[in-house]
């Protein structure tokens, strides 16, 4: 197991929430749609221009930035 | 039942895209009326329906995710809640997707709405394999749980019912207790009896709920509280910010973070030991995600998304071709009408050049907007716009803008047809002042329901063998300004940092026939309206200012003297014909040149009293400027007319053609008049659409970009935007010139 940031995951991949470090209007934002650590989180796909990320939370779909991706930290499986 | 019943006041609270529209509409029917909550341009739908002789008044409040303060949208939902305290809150969620919706219902049953829960989507949950009990999410909440499907109206029944018995216990609000953990709790606890001690705020909002926004940092209750009682505020701020400083040193977190983790635990544990259960372990949105792999991937995404677009220009000019040319017929036939029975005159003038004619031009249009709405709907219920937002947003970035800028573009007109004015109000998704505004002052450029027609017309005129294709570029055209523009804006007068982009991107969903033709209608509705009302008014006035002041006696006498004479050239036999109105003319020679010689003295006498009027010599008195963009004082009138609305250009031109031209084809379309004058080329015509996509927002609008941002922004608008116009239109004619394309 180890933790990197939402950003740097692979389309498919799986993880579970650990920290979401951003505040203020982001970090509302973020955590009203539910993105709270220990929450499972998958990377659905990327958009044709790799950027925004949708990502499969709590039984919907969300867009989001990748620039908004970096405050969030997920652990996941090591990569054999 | 007989007994005597209140009206009850139930307020639609819910995220988007979980069927509250569908909901608010199955529930109300035709029955709802749409203005805007004082003072914000927010939408606000009020609905009525008489359950068993109760009388119930729906309000359906924006679709929000939270009660935070983060969006307007919030703001108002919250606001209308404590404010007008309905007798019941009908929270509608999804029951596919129960637990980030649940987030909003923990938050209004901490502030102690009455909620009755409408537990909507059952069916999409079933056939996920969920099964969820409804009586015991019940038990455990305290509130009535109504399971539903609003697209088929299952279940709408019980829901009334249920809320009309909630409403009639007129019990009063009870705020949900939630724990906060050993970090919050024995703060909120000091907070709260000093709040209560105090009675502070106590007309809107329970104690605790006050407590948890000042740990939130929430803006607007702070502000509240700051007026109400300064001294307190200022020490529940204090102990806020002791908190805030405590966590961030010990666990690098904030109060915030801790209070919406528990709000989920708490959701959690509420779903835990049997309320929620999923069968098999199947990923419930598979047939989305299929969808999306396509539709959305890296090579076919961008390509069915213009294919998509184009789609949509065919569907809506191929199948109102047909009923736009009847409106045009029937509106002749209702001049020729007039003409019939009222004598030549003023009166007359007023009827058909100025009200019929002019109402005629924008209600002509109504079965083409119709299909735009109709086409524009239907993208937007099947969820297929929130792609175009995901898909486009980094283009957007790179622009200033921001992914949610889509919308206001497309609603403004970015697909073609659509209204800025509603495009503005889009703008307001949009969190930053900057992004906002680059968005407001350039969304105006989008080609608005208003455009299309004039546009459609100089196609038709000059450019018919290719007009699907034509309009396609037009619009890629419009957008290539927009953004040009909104970068030029965002590296000058607006620059600064980008706002977050978190966008849900809901499941594929067939629209339901219903929600379609109400969402069309709505929007056509608003169209017509405008017909009957603003432009109604502005046509008159438009038709005084091209009929005042009068030609003076003498030049009229002159022309009088001309006909006069015309008539004594044709022998006196043929000449007792002609004024008995025999219209045949009989193959008679003589006959035939004396009428057109007469047709050539009122064209000369028409044109000559436009030429005299206050519009024509504002219009010949711009001259000067817009020929560098290759435009006549009649298109300068038509310019001016359209400042009022997009919608009087068309009858504008139509007007001062017909009025300046004679009447002898006054039922002929203007198109073909156009295309056969001399004067007018491909050229010329281009020129004058693209000044017309670019110029001035009508005003209208911006008066809506003022509610929006300012005044100076808003006045901004007009000059900035006429400026861009007439460059761009400039350099396309003089440029053609030189290229020597016109003629």
């Amino acid at each position: 197991m180890s933790v990197v940031l939402l950003r740097h995951m692979d389309s498919g991949q799986q993880g579970v929430i650990v920290r979401v470090t951003a505040n203020g209007e982001l970090g509302r934002r973020i955590r009203d749609m539910g993105l709270v650590p220990g929450t499972p989180i998958r990377i659905q796909g990327r958009a044709p221009l790799k950027d925004p990320a949708a990502v499969r939370v709590r039984n919907f779909t969300l867009s989001l930035r990748n620039s908004e991706a970096d405050f969030i930290h997920v652990e996941v499986e090591d990569s054999p | 039942m007989k007994e005597s019943c209140k009206e009850y006041l139930v307020a639609l609270a819910g995220n988007p895209n979980c069927g509250k529209s569908t909901l608010f509409n199955a529930i109300t029917g035709a029955r709802q009326h749409v203005s805007n909550y004082p003072g914000i341009t927010v939408e606000k739908k009020e609905g009525f329906h008489r359950h068993n002789g109760c009388d119930v008044r729906l309000v359906d409040l924006p679709g929000t995710y939270s009660l935070t303060a983060y969006s307007l949208e919030e703001l108002v939902a919250r606001d209308y809640l404590v404010n007008a305290r309905p007798q019941v809150a009908i929270n509608i969620v999804d029951a596919s997707n129960l637990d980030r919706n649940l987030y909003l219902t923990v938050q209004l049953l901490e502030l102690g709405a009455p909620v009755v829960l409408a537990l909507n989507m059952m069916d999409v949950a079933a056939g996920r394999g969920m099964r969820i009990d409804a009586d015991e999410l019940s038990r455990r909440l305290g509130v009535a749980v109504v399971p539903m499907v609003a697209r088929t109206g299952e279940g709408k029944e019980r829901l009334l019912q249920a809320s009309v018995e909630r409403a009639s216990r007129e019990a009063s609000w009870q705020p949900l207790y939630i724990s906060y953990g050993p970090d919050i709790d024995p703060v909120l606890k000091t907070m709260e009896e000093a709040i209560r001690e105090k009675s502070f705020l106590a007309d809107f909002y329970p104690p605790r709920w006050t407590a948890l926004k000042y740990l939130e940092n929430d803006e607007a209750v702070m502000k509240q509280g700051r007026e109400a009682d300064p001294i307190l505020a200022d020490r529940l701020r204090a102990l806020a910010d002791e908190v805030t400083s405590h966590l961030q040193k010990t666990l690098d977190t904030y109060p915030e973070a801790i209070i919406a983790d528990h709000r989920y635990g708490f959701i959690a544990a509420l779903l835990r030991g049997g309320v929620v259960e999923q069968d098999r372990k199947s990923d419930r949105l598979e047939f989305s995600d299929r969808l999306d792999r396509v539709l959305t991937n890296r090579f076919f995404g961008p390509l069915i998304m213009l294919l998509v677009l184009y789609g949509v220009y065919q569907f809506t000019f191929r199948y109102s071709e047909l009923p736009v040319a009847w409106m045009e017929k029937a509106f002749a036939l209702l001049g020729r009408g007039v003409e019939s029975v009222v004598p030549q005159g003023l009166l007359r003038s007023l009827l058909v050049s100025g009200v019929i004619d002019g109402v005629g031009g924008v209600l002509g249009f109504v079965p083409l907007i119709l299909l735009l709405f109709l086409a524009i709907a239907f993208l937007e219920d099947t969820g297929y716009l929130a792609r175009v937002a995901y898909m486009l947003d980094r283009v957007f970035r790179v622009f200033g803008l921001h992914g949610n800028s889509v919308m206001a573009y497309i609603i403004s007109g970015g697909i073609m047809g659509g209204c800025a004015v509603p495009g503005v109000m889009a703008a307001r998704t949009l969190r930053s002042p900057r992004e906002r505004i680059a968005t407001l002052i350039t969304a105006p450029f989008m080609n608005c329901g208003a455009k299309i027609p004039v546009f459609a017309m100089l196609i038709a005129a000059f450019f018919a063998a290719h007009k699907a294709r034509v309009m396609f570029l037009l619009t890629l055209f419009s957008w290539i300004v927009a953004l040009l523009m909104a970068r030029l804006l965002r590296s000058t007068l607006l620059r600064g940092p980008s706002t977050p982009f978190l966008l849900e991107l809901p499941p594929y969903r067939l629209p339901t026939f219903k929600g379609l033709l109400i969402h069309t209608w709505e929007r056509t509705w608003q169209y017509i309206r405008k017909a009957g009302t603003v432009i109604l008014a502005f046509s008159i006035l438009l038709w005084a200012l091209m009929t005042f002041p009068t030609l003076p006696g003498e030049r009229r006498a002159f022309h009088e003297q001309a006909r006069k004479e015309a008539l004594a050239s044709v022998p006196p036999a043929a000449r007792t014909r002609f004024l008995q109105g025999d219209a045949t003319g009989g193959g008679d020679a003589e006959l035939e040149k004396a009428r057109e010689r007469l047709a050539r003295i009122d064209r000369a006498e028409s044109r000559e009293a436009l030429k005299h009027s206050l519009a024509g010599r504002l219009g010949t008195g711009l001259e000067g400027i817009t020929r560098w963009c290759g435009f006549e004082w009649q298109v300068n009138i038509a310019l001016v007319g359209g400042f009022a609305a997009k919608e009087l250009i068309l009858s504008t031109l139509g007007t001062a053609y017909s009025l300046g031209e004679g009447s002898e084809e006054a039922d002929g379309a203007l198109s073909r008049r156009l295309a056969r004058d001399p004067r007018w080329d491909r050229l010329k015509a281009v020129s004058l659409i693209v000044f017309i996509m670019l110029y001035a927002p009508c005003f209208v609008t911006v008066s809506c970009i003022i509610r929006e941002s300012s005044w100076g922004w808003g006045l901004f608008s007009i000059a900035f935007n006429t400026g861009v116009a007439f460059v761009v239109a400039a350099l396309v004619y003089q440029g053609g010139l030189w290229l020597g394309l016109g003629g």
